[in-house]
């Protein structure tokens, strides 16, 4: 499990791992084949001042429409799990990037047909930057057909080897 | 004091509700759709930083408003957002000029408020900074392109740059609200951003064969609710559903 949610000594495995499972099966709403916990916005479960166990969630981007529909899913799918007590709450900092993405999030995202982000690359320049492989055939002989595509986290390239468009996470 | 950091958010919350609320015009009418997903996805970020922005100063503000209430009932007068944002997109070129000015400001702003000694302006600046780098980053690839592209296009980004010139000042001013949160470490100082940002536009002007013009005079009045004649149409589209029907929800 490469997951990058931090979890506090105060809440006993007993209590966050059933919690992590619950997460682990929640999908991204626009990008089903990855989990809310390999997108890397799962951030912590931790205790509130009442001591219930508490899930902190980042958004990927300010604006994203997606945000509040992750909220709603991850609340039915605990609530539908008896935990209700859990709560919910959503934190700015630090900052969602994509190296944040699990390794296995990066797997499924090229399976799925999206080029991942290389890990490292958040806080590289944007410009003159590396090659970009594409997803169904490898190549990298790659060119950006537009800086934003179907969703405010990708943007939408093509493969000048198999001619196929693909989406691209860009790197954040 | 509150006061002060409520007019503070409010001039932030309201430069990029009032710019993604113009860029929303080109939805449906950009020149491809790749522009189309382009002009709507930036719009889509300034409004995620707004909400973020206009919350905070309803919660600062403590009378229960929260962001719809601030962006969809307040007049124009009301509004604190620098006249750049609020005026005609004009054609492609000029919409695109415009990006470049705001953008690049906003980058330089947002790279200093991250060290804001306010946490939450600060957390919300380092969220925000990479989305507008990437803005930034799209505007001078369209000014370098339509710029050194053929001569109607040279010519119609050179008029649309020209044309907002004289709305730039003002981003890089200063009043009594700014420098009392300034010498408390909140706000950002300015004036010190202008060198920085002259030397960025220039950069680009230069890839893009463009003459840097700026004008010897500026308009300017936002920051204190003094509008030009457009704000108030913009409003009345943006603001007419949840003020016809103020209980409706989704």
């Amino acid at each position: 499990m490469d997951s990058s949610v931090t979890i506090s000594r105060d809440v006993p495995t007993d209590v966050s791992d059933p919690i992590m499972a619950v997460l682990n099966s929640v999908p991204d709403p626009e990008i089903p084949a990855i989990s809310v916990t390999e997108l890397g916005i799962i951030r912590a479960i931790d205790r509130d001042e009442q001591g219930n166990p508490m899930v902190s969630i980042t958004p990927t981007y300010t604006g994203c429409p997606a945000t509040l529909l992750i909220e709603r899913s991850v609340r039915e799918a605990l609530d539908e799990a008896g935990l209700s007590d859990v709560r919910l709450r959503t934190v700015l900092s630090p900052p969602w990037s994509t190296d944040m993405i699990s390794d296995t999030g990066r797997e499924k995202l090229r399976a799925y047909g999206i080029a991942p982000p290389p890990k490292g690359s958040a806080n590289r320049s944007l410009r003159g930057e590396d090659l970009v492989e594409c997803p169904q055939c490898g190549s990298t002989n790659s060119v950006e057909v537009s800086r934003f595509g179907s969703t405010p986290c990708k943007s939408l390239w093509r493969c000048k080897d198999c001619q196929e468009p693909f989406d691209r996470f860009k790197c954040h | 004091m509150t006061d002060y950091l409520y007019e503070y958010l409010l001039r932030l919350g309201d430069d990029s509700l009032i710019l993604a609320q113009r860029l929303c015009e080109w939805s449906g009418h950009a020149p491809t759709i790749e522009v189309d997903l382009t002009i709507s996805n930036i719009a889509l970020d300034l409004i995620g930083q707004a909400s973020l922005f206009l919350r905070y100063a309803g919660a600062i503000e403590g009378q229960g408003r929260d962001e719809n209430k601030l962006a969809y009932h307040r007049n124009s007068e009301q509004f604190r957002n620098c006249l750049l944002v609020e005026q005609p997109n004009g054609d492609f070129a000029q919409t695109m000029a415009r990006q470049l000015l705001f953008s690049t400001y906003s980058l330089l702003l947002f790279e200093k408020l991250e060290l804001s000694k306010d946490p939450h302006i600060a957390e919300i600046a380092a969220k925000a900074v990479k989305e507008v780098r990437y803005h930034a980053d799209t505007a001078a690839d369209w000014v370098i392109r339509l710029g050194d592209g053929t001569e109607e296009s040279h010519e119609r980004m050179q008029d649309g740059l020209d044309w907002f010139w004289r709305f730039v000042d003002e981003l890089f001013e200063m009043d009594d609200v700014e420098n009392v949160l300034l010498a408390q470490g909140i706000a950002v100082d300015r004036p010190a951003l202008r060198a920085e940002f002259d030397q960025r536009i220039g950069f680009v002007l230069e890839k893009a064969t463009l003459e840097n013009k700026p004008v010897g005079w500026a308009l300017r009045g936002g920051r204190t609710g003094m509008h030009s004649e457009h704000l108030s149409p913009l409003l009345a589209e943006m603001q007419v559903l949840p003020r016809t029907y103020p209980d409706a929800v989704w």
